[in-house]
């Protein structure tokens, strides 16, 4: 900082040539293009071929209703239950010290790791209709495979992470004086944890529940396998936009995608909305 | 408040951080936990505050077994290395925190509390910074918010981890002062902790050595210069 105060005349040693700077700025911008705004061109354009009309008559489908309902119930259902487990798992591995901590972690991100088929072929042997658990559930009038619980199962699994994963890193460079300094205060641990724990991690909380949510909506993969695809009944988002696809209807499928982009991008702007509204805020809880 | 440590010992996994020690405090006193990095003070002091159970030993309040007493119920007020303020709160609340957290038959109304946390503010003058951000203040303001947090429980007991520790010397000087004031002032029986052998001698009433998880000596200042009871408190004090 100092040195550019006081010598601006002169570039550091470590800035890069001016032409280096504009190639790699042309790399950064041309690769956003292709890979995010051009995407986003071509599903609104597609959706749009044949105008306004027939692309919102396509949404208004008792079909595409029950995928757009289903989507966010699972979303609504998903969502706060990974916060939740998230937020416990943050907590129980920073706060605590104890063995097969680092086993613990890895745990955690073995949703990512593990491909999403396999994940859902695993709910299907656990709960489906030959296997003892999933015979005593369907017996009951509880089917878990082809039905909503599976897919919130499904979800859940997916999106597990993304809470916990962002929250780990800001509590353990938060460290535990915070909370044990209200401790000796005589607080009690329950509001410890939400008169400091909680405030300190909001904004981490914020931004990986949101990326679970949009995660949430789109996750393809593991619901494909448990939900049977059963149109008007199991069928989410993702899914009507595959088999529309697949059955030539782009008008259609193309109408979904952009509402299922433009949810996410609710999701983001929200995000920034936030951020930008409580940059203080924000600033105090990042730094001493 | 008297405080006894009767043989207390401490590991970490298969780190001894504290040999079984024992320590009488009177009360009132004013005591100087004095040793090199390592040598197992704030791990002594963490668990007379209740925040760490030893291993083997037992801690007595007032001659009463408080070994298993809860850190709320200790009352012990603690202040910080790095003074722990809570960062997403203005120093009134800060302050006011104790107090809030109390059950509600005890709590004192919101009128009450704002009394108090003046009359803190005041104690530590620094009357006007109650709705900055700990952010906002400097190394010696925060040390001092921290103290008045610590002060708004009415504890039993001040225990301060290297109080002065992240200060350069000036601040260092006047606030070894203020500390010396509110102590007096207060008649709180007060343990600090420090590797600064100048400050333990100049503040203190009494003076512990430590070093390696023993207590090498304990005595008032002028006893530990005079007459060191073994060779490493004699090279540390001549330091
Ligand atoms: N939570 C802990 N886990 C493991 N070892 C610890 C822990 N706290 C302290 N120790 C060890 O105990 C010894 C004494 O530490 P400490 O009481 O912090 O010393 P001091 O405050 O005198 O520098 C050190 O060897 C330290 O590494
Ligand atoms: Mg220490």
């Amino acid at each position: 900082m100092s040195d550019a105060v006081f010598i601006p005349r002169f570039r550091r040693a470590s800035d890069d040539s001016p032409l280096m700077r504009l190639v790699l700025i042309a790399v950064a911008l041309g690769g956003l293009a292709l890979l995010v705004v051009m995407p986003l061109v071509v599903v609104i354009g597609q959706a749009l071929a044949q105008g306004w009309g027939a692309a919102i008559a396509s949404l208004a489908s008792h079909d595409a209703w029950s995928a757009i309902r289903l989507t966010l119930l699972i979303t609504a259902i998903a969502v706060p239950l990974n916060a939740a487990f998230g937020i416990a798992a943050a907590w129980f591995i920073t706060k605590f010290d104890f063995r097969g901590k680092a086993f613990l972690i890895t745990l955690i991100d073995l949703p990512f790791s593990v491909s999403p088929v396999v994940a859902g072929l695993c709910i299907v042997l656990l709960f489906g209709a030959n296997s003892t658990l999933g015979g005593i559930l369907i017996a009951h009038g509880h089917p878990v495979v082809f039905a909503v619980p599976g897919i919130v199962l499904a979800t859940v699994f997916v999106t597990f992470p993304f809470v916990a994963r962002e929250l780990i890193p800001v509590m353990i460079e938060q460290g535990r004086a915070e909370e044990e300094a209200a401790l000796t205060l005589g607080a009690s641990g329950w509001r410890v944890f939400a008169s400091v724990t909680l405030p300190n991690i909001r904004w981490a909380l914020l931004y990986g529940t949101l990326l679970c949510t949009a995660r949430a909506m789109g996750e393809f993969g593991t619901v494909a396998v448990v939900s049977g695809k059963i149109r008007g009944q199991t069928a989410t988002m993702p899914i009507t936009i595959e088999m529309l696809y697949n059955e030539y209807l782009s008008v259609a499928a193309f109408s979904m995608a952009g509402l299922l982009t433009c949810l996410a991008l609710i999701t983001l702007t929200l995000k920034t909305g936030l951020e930008l509204r409580h940059a203080d805020a924000l600033a105090a809880t990042r730094r001493h | 408040m008297h405080i006894q440590i009767d043989q207390i010992a401490k590991t970490f996994g298969t780190t001894s951080a504290l040999h079984p020690v024992s320590l009488s405090i009177p009360q009132g006193a004013l005591v100087a936990l004095l040793g090199p990095s390592g040598s197992g003070k704030t791990t002594l002091l963490r668990i007379i505050g209740g925040l760490e159970y030893p291993t083997a030993g037992r801690v007595l309040f007032d001659g009463q077994d408080a070994t298993n007493m809860s850190v709320q119920d200790r009352r012990a007020g603690f202040v910080f290395q790095s003074y722990a303020l809570f960062r997403h709160m203005t120093v009134f609340d800060n302050i006011a925190y104790g107090l809030r957290a109390r059950p509600r038959a005890s709590r004192p109304a919101p009128a009450q509390i704002a009394q108090q946390v003046t009359r803190l503010l005041d104690l530590i003058q620094l009357p006007d910074i109650g709705s900055r951000f700990p952010t906002q203040l400097s190394g010696g303001q925060r040390q001092r918010v921290a103290l008045a947090r610590a002060l708004a429980i009415q504890p039993r007991m001040l225990l301060l981890d290297e109080p002065f520790g992240a200060l350069d010397a000036k601040v260092r000087k006047e606030l070894r002062q203020g500390l010396r004031d509110i102590h007096d002032e207060t008649g709180l029986t007060s343990i600090f902790v420090t590797h600064d052998q100048d400050e333990a001698m100049e503040l203190a009433d009494m003076v512990v050595v430590m070093s390696m998880g023993r207590i090498e000596q304990i005595g008032t200042p002028a006893q530990i210069r005079q007459t060191p009871a073994t060779s490493f408190v004699r090279d540390f004090t001549a330091a």
